[in-house]
C-alpha cells in the first residue's frame, strides 16, 4: 500500500469523529451556508459520505495522481452526488468548492501529528494528498457546472416547445402566434409543426401573426419570406398579420420586399380575409 | 430505365411520382408529358408528389419546367401533395418554384383546375 494511503487510512481509523468535526468547523468558519435549509445535518452527512468513501479509496490503495483511478470511483459517485445537491439548492460553486477544499485542514493536522518527527516525509506527503484534494474540488466543479448546463439546455428546450402554439382558428384555417425574437431554429421549428398541421388537417391558409415578435430585421423578415414560401409550395396560402406601425417602417426602410405575401395589420382582419376566402361569410343576427 | 406512368382522366393528366427520381427518369417524363399533352389536348396536369421524400435542386427546376411546358401548350400544371420535409428542403435550397402553381393534395388540385377551366369558359 501506498504510504500516503496508509496514513490516510490509519487516521480515519483512529481519528475519524475528530476529523469531522474539525472539517465541520472549517467550513462553518467561512460562513458557509451551503448545506442549504438543511444547514449543518446535510453538511454532516455528505461529509460523512465522502470521508468513507475516501477511506474506501485509501483502503483500495488508489493512484493519488490519477483521480480517474478505479479504486477512487466511490469518491467520484459522493462528489457527484454532492454537487448535484447542491446546485438544485442554488449554492454557488465557489461555496460547493470551499467545502471540499475545508477537508483539507484536519487532513493536515492528522498527518502532522502523525509524522512530527519526519519533516520530509510529512512534506512529499502533504504535497501528494494536497493534490488529491484538489482534484476532488475540480471533479466536484465540473460535475456542479454539468449540471447547471443541463438544466439550462432542458429550459431551453421547454421554451421552444412552449411558444410554438399551431392553432386551428376556423375551418380549414391555422394560426401561428409568434411570440418572442424569431432564431433561426425557432422559424425552423415552428414551420416544420405548422406545415405538418397543414397536411394533417387538409387547412388551405396560415396565418402567421407577429404582434409578438418585437422587431424585424432582415433576418427576421427572411425567416418569414421561407415560411411563406414553403407554405406555398405545399399548396396553401398564407397571411402575415399583426404588424405593427414601427415594424411597417422598418421593413420599408430596410427594403425588404414582401410582394407576394398577403399582410394585414391584425388578426382580426387576417380572419375576416381568410373566412372570405374559404368561402364563409359572417352576418350579425341581431343588434348589440 | 424506369418511366413514370401519366393516367388521363378526361382533360386531365395525372402523373403520380411513386419513387425516387432519377435524372434520366425525370428528363422522360418531361418529354413523355409534353408529347402526351399534345396528343390529348389536355387543359391540366396534376403532378403528385406525395410518395417523394427527397428532392434535390435538380427536381425543383424539373417542376418549374414541366410547368412552362404545360403553359405554353395552354395547360395548367398543379404539383400537389408536397411533404412538409420536402418544402423546407426547397426553401433552403432558395428554390421558390416560382411559377408553379401547387394544392395540398390530388382533390384539392382537380378543384382548382376544375374551377379555372369553369371560369375560362365563363
Amino acid at each position: 500500500m501506498r504510504e500516503e494511503n496508509a496514513a490516510i487510512e490509519a487516521l480515519l481509523a483512529t481519528q475519524y469523529d475528530q476529523v469531522l468535526r474539525d472539517w465541520l468547523a472549517e467550513v462553518a468558519s467561512a460562513g458557509d451556508r451551503t448545506g442549504g435549509r438543511g444547514g449543518a445535518t446535510t453538511s454532516t452527512n455528505e461529509a460523512n459520505e465522502l470521508l468513507m468513501a475516501l477511506r474506501i479509496g485509501a483502503k483500495a490503495d488508489g493512484d493519488l495522481e490519477k483521480f480517474d483511478d478505479p479504486a477512487w470511483s466511490g469518491v467520484r459517485d459522493a462528489l457527484a452526488v454532492i454537487s448535484r445537491d447542491r446546485a438544485a439548492k442554488g449554492s454557488t460553486a465557489g461555496e460547493t468548492n470551499h467545502f471540499i477544499l475545508s477537508l483539507k485542514k484536519p487532513l493536515f493536522s492528522g498527518l502532522q501529528q502523525q509524522f512530527a518527527k519526519d519533516a520530509a516525509r510529512l512534506v512529499a506527503m502533504l504535497w501528494r494528498i494536497s493534490t488529491l484534494v484538489d482534484k476532488m474540488a475540480q471533479h466536484t466543479i465540473t460535475t456542479f457546472q454539468r449540471s447547471r448546463e443541463d438544466v439550462i439546455m432542458r429550459q431551453q428546450q421547454e421554451l421552444l416547445e412552449l411558444s410554438t402554439p399551431v392553432v386551428k382558428l376556423w375551418d380549414s384555417v391555422l394560426a401561428v402566434p409568434m411570440i418572442g425574437t424569431l432564431s433561426s431554429t425557432r422559424t425552423q421549428l415552428v414551420l416544420e409543426s405548422l406545415l405538418q398541421r397543414i397536411v394533417d388537417t387538409g387547412s388551405q391558409l396560415a396565418i402567421i401573426d407577429i404582434t409578438g415578435v418585437p422587431t424585424v430585421d432582415t433576418l427576421v423578415a427572411q425567416h418569414l419570406l421561407k415560411s411563406v414560401t414553403a407554405i406555398r409550395l405545399m399548396g396553401a396560402d398564407s397571411i402575415i398579420s399583426g404588424v405593427r406601425p414601427q415594424i411597417a417602417q422598418t421593413i420599408v426602410h430596410l427594403g425588404i420586399d414582401l410582394q407576394g405575401v398577403t399582410t394585414k395589420a391584425s388578426l382580426a382582419d387576417a380572419l375576416a380575409l381568410a373566412m372570405k376566402l374559404v368561402g364563409y361569410s359572417v352576418t350579425r343576427t341581431a343588434k348589440a | 430505365m424506369q418511366r413514370i406512368p401519366i393516367l388521363r382522366m378526361g382533360r386531365v393528366l395525372l402523373v403520380t411520382i411513386q419513387v425516387d427520381l432519377q435524372d434520366q427518369t425525370a428528363l422522360a417524363l418531361q418529354d413523355d408529358l409534353s408529347e402526351m399533352i399534345t396528343r390529348t389536348g389536355a387543359r391540366g396536369v396534376l403532378i403528385d408528389i406525395s410518395a417523394l421524400e427527397l428532392v434535390d435542386s435538380f427536381i425543383g427546376r424539373m417542376l418549374v419546367g414541366i410547368s412552362g411546358i404545360a403553359r405554353v401548350l395552354d395547360a395548367q400544371a398543379v404539383v400537389v401533395g408536397m411533404q412538409p420535409a420536402v418544402a423546407i428542403t426547397l426553401v433552403e435550397l432558395g428554390l421558390s418554384l416560382s411559377g408553379v402553381r401547387t394544392a395540398l393534395n390530388v382533390e384539392r388540385g382537380m378543384a382548382l383546375l376544375v374551377h379555372d377551366q369553369q371560369e375560362g369558359q365563363a
